[in-house]
Order: C-alpha cells, then structure tokens, then sequence
C-alpha cells in the first residue's frame, strides 16, 4: 500500500535523492544523488532499507511533514533538532509515527544536510532509472507547500533497530577534506601546492547542490583548458583565482583547470558545512 | 604515436581519465571515438560510462575502482596496440531553424555589427556542415564544430536571464541549440523546433558525437506546423547517411 506523506511547510530547501542518475552523462545530465552519500545511507540502513532507497535531503531549515499512513522513519547527517508533534526525536534510530502525526525540525545544532528515510523508501517518480530531483528532469526540484510524497507503507513488516550500526559523526563537524590531485595538479608551482595544503578556506556564499565556493582565492596565471570532463568533487580553479568544488548537480564538462578531486569521504565532510564554516585539504595519493 | 600521449590517470575513487594531445580538431574527434569504441568493447561485463569532450575520455566506474593501478596499465596496453581504423560511418541530421527577428532577438546586432545582411547569416550559417563533438553543459547541449568564421561573434557582457528552449545561438566560434530554457550569453538568431533531448526516453538523444548536421531554415508558419507535429506525435526527426 501506498503512503502519502504532505508538505504543510516546505522549508529551505529540500529534495528527493538516492544515488543519482549514473550512466547518463554522456548526454551531458548531471549525476545528482545525496550530496551526503555517508549519512543517506544511514537513514536507510537504520531502517533496513535498501541502500539505494530514495531519501530526503533537507538543508539548513527543516519543513515541517504530514503522515497521512503510520511510518516508521530514520534521519541521519545534519542535526536540524526533528521533532514529531513537538516531542524530540533522536538521530540515526527508528521512530515510529502514527497516522495524521506531523514532523518538523527547528534549529540547526550542526552540519547541513539532513537525511529522512521511510521505511520501505519514498516511491516519487522515477526518471532515466533515477528519483533524484533535477530542475528539467524530475517534474519538482524542490519540496513545494502542499506537495504530497509516496512512500511505502507496510504496517506489518518490522523495522527493528539495526544494533550494529554505529554512525560517525566527527566528519559533520570536522573541517578536513580529503582530496587526490585533478588532473591539472601537476601545471600548479610548489608554492600554490603548498599554500593548497596549509590554508584555511572559508565557506563562500555561493554554496548549493550544483557547487560550492571558497571564499580565498588562490592566485594564478593558468589558461584555460580545451573543454574537458569534470565530476562531483572536481575543484576548479578560475583564472580570478576562485576555487569552485564541484558538488552533484554539476554540469558534466568545464574549462577551468581541475586542480583537486576530492574523496567520496571529503564531498560527504564538504555537504555538511555552511557559510562561513572552514576547511582544511589533506592531499592524499593515489 | 607521441610518447606523453595518452595520459591515463585516475580521477577521484571512482573514475580513469584518459587525455590525448590538446587539440580540437575532427581527426582528434576519430581517434577519440575510436579509442571510446575500443574501451567500450573493453569493459563488456563491467558496468562503466565512458564520457567523450573534444581530446579526453572519462571511464566512469559504478564504484570503487579496486585496483585502479592494474586498471591504469590494462588502458595502456589497450591503447598502445591499437591501430586506429576506418572512420565510423557518419550520420546526418537536418534541423529546421526559423530564423525570425521574434525567435532570433539578435540577429540585428550580429547584422549591424558585422556589415552583413540577415539573409547572408542566414545562409552561413544553413549552408556548413557542422561536426557534433559531444554533450554537456546542459543535458541535451551538443558541442558543434564547423561554424563560418565569419559568423564568429563575442557573447554578452551580461547574460540573458531566460533563453528559449530550443534557440540557436552563436557564442565566440561555437554555435548550439539551447535544449532547455536557461539563462545564458549567447547571440540567439533563431529557434529550432525539434527538441534535441527528450526527457524519458532511451537514448534520450538520438544523434551522437561524431554526427552531423545541417540547419534548413524555416518560416514562422512552417515553424508553428513543426511544432504542433511535435506536439502530436508526427514529427520524426530522421538520419541520412553522411558521405562527406
């Protein structure tokens, strides 16, 4: 049976995603998918969902969710204090709600992202074998007032509370961010290397699921490269010296020189900060 | 074959970027075709994507390359005993384009700019023959090579809030159909009425890197009769086989 979950208010910004739409870039869509995979998959473990199950990613401000069936529900990531019907809900364990319940979120204690899983996994469309919401593709790309999710809802299976589990979350806090060399690494001097490693880059303001800025910029006089492939986690670097983090609705080429690639592990760390927040690169080999 | 190319090296955790000599040019596009047939080929039971630009490839693994040094060193001998064959037949595709002063809002300054009559644009830019190099940027953006020089033109200083979906437009020596309405800094002269990328449906594109095509222009009438057959399911956009 399907359930219906109803957005009284939708908050910030918060979207439907799962790991994104892998094998389509070629037509120059962008991947999408939890901009957090580490924390979404902790929703939907708790749960004992699949992995793969769509989630709700919620930024900053949590909107506030009407249960129209029973649920059984996890959220993992960002800690955007959850309530159901104003009572405090803990992160990362199974919380069951009852039918005509409502969930909210109030203030922001740390990190960025917010993942909601259901039990049995929202059921939104599905498009080019993806749920993830992209302006263009998906028919929403942002919860609306009055919208109404499906999920699954089966009473009679049992979630029961996934012991083993034992969720990290230093990462969240933790302004170190793992990345290998881009591939234009090696065309930067030993001093740019150097400062790469040993500066503190704040947050810049232009922050969303398409890329993130850092608000220092690193002086250079590189060209511009033939138009090349780029990926989440490629850090570009513009001739007036900005460095752009690619995140997972970038666009699928660039010509900006690709200085850094971070780690799964750095992109999950760099959704969880905020404006303002700072970072630290740890260059690491391959 | 040049010593230093191709570059084959890992990028993040889960992909290999190979990159041949810096060159925008068709032959480099063959050779890049090829090799991305023969990576294909390659990976037959192991699920990866293999992205094509203009001098590179992207192998885009499902997860975690394990051993991603065995992985590098397996391209290599790949590409190393290659011998690079006959060029893949090419298909052409003919685009309408209406190239109205209402679908076309700055066909009158590229005209006034450049001392050129519309019509004489127009033809330019209907007669070449143009190479479809890859997509990106946008879902459904194909990169074409083969625009006149004369009709090479600056973008704006400041981009357009809103472009049409399906405007064609001219950006330095590109020139593109806009697959969706965005906003974006290209010179638009025109629209075509054939959506490029469908939404939903496999592939969502039907011409691919190594194509052609060929713009007709259209009138405003002959551009609503197109649209409406769009719109009903009677226009079918068809492939002619490309002789050169």
């Amino acid at each position: 049976m399907m359930g219906e979950i109803e957005v009284l208010q939708p908050g910030l910004f918060s979207t439907i995603q799962d790991y994104g739409r892998m094998g389509f870039q070629k037509y120059g869509v962008p991947l999408s998918g939890a901009m957090d995979t580490y924390a979404a998959k902790t929703a939907n473990l708790v749960l004992r969902n699949k992995v793969s199950d769509a989630v709700l990613e919620i930024t900053q401000m949590g909107p506030k969710l009407k249960f129209h069936q029973p649920a059984k529900i996890a959220i993992a990531g960002a800690d955007l204090s959850p309530r159901v019907e104003g009572r405090a809900v803990a992160q990362n364990s199974v919380v069951k709600i009852n039918s005509g319940e409502v969930l909210s979120f109030g203030r922001r204690k740390i990190g960025c992202r917010a993942y909601l899983a259901v039990k049995g996994g929202f059921k939104t469309e599905s498009i080019f074998e993806s749920r993830s919401w992209y302006e263009g593709i998906t028919t929403y790309f942002k919860l609306e007032k009055g919208l109404k999710l499906a999920f699954e809802a089966n009473e009679k299976e049992k979630a029961e509370i996934n012991a083993g589990l034992k969720p990290l979350q230093d990462y969240i806090r933790s302004g170190e961010i793992e990345v290998y060399p881009g591939p234009e690494y090696d065309v930067l001097c030993d001093a740019q290397k150097l400062l790469l490693e040993k500066t503190e880059y704040g947050i810049g303001k232009n922050n969303n699921r398409m890329a993130i800025q850092l608000a220092e910029p690193l002086v250079n006089e590189l060209d511009a490269i033939i138009t090349g492939p780029v990926l989440p986690g490629t850090v570009q670097l513009t001739p007036s010296g900005k460095m752009i983090v690619l995140m997972k609705d970038a666009q699928t080429t660039g010509g900006y020189p690709r200085i850094l690639q971070l780690s799964e592990k750095g992109m999950n760390a760099l959704a969880q900060k905020v404006m303002g927040d700072r970072i630290k690169f740890k260059l690491r080999p391959y | 074959m040049n010593q230093e190319f191709p570059k084959i090296k890992p990028m993040g955790e889960r992909a290999i970027l190979v990159q041949f000599e810096p060159e925008i040019s068709e032959v480099m596009l063959q050779k890049v075709l090829f090799y991305k047939d023969k990576t294909e080929v390659f990976y037959d039971e192991v699920k990866v994507e293999v992205i094509n630009t203009y001098n590179s490839l992207l192998i885009n693994y499902e997860s975690y390359i394990e051993d991603v040094y065995g992985e590098v060193s397996a391209l290599e001998k790949l590409f190393k005993n290659a011998n690079i064959a006959e060029t893949a037949e090419a298909r052409l595709f003919k685009l309408p384009v209406c190239y109205s002063s209402k679908l076309g809002p700055d066909m009158e300054l590229i005209s006034s700019e450049k001392k050129m009559e519309p019509e004489e644009i127009i033809r330019l830019h209907s007669e070449a023959i143009y190479t479809v190099y890859f997509a990106g940027f946008l879902p459904g953006f194909l990169y074409l090579g083969g625009l006149d020089e004369k009709l090479h033109f600056p973008r704006k200083n400041e981009p357009r809030l809103k472009i049409e979906k399906g405007a064609v437009g001219i950006g330095g020596k590109q020139t593109g159909i806009y697959p969706k309405s965005s906003p974006g800094g290209w010179q638009i002269i025109g629209n075509c009425p054939v959506p490029v990328f469908v939404k939903n449906k496999l592939p969502p594109i039907e011409i691919s890197a190594g194509d052609k095509i060929k713009f007709y222009p259209v009138s405003e009438a002959e551009f609503e009769k197109i649209s409406e057959e769009i719109n009903t399911g009677k226009f079918n956009l068809k492939a002619e086989k490309y002789d050169g």
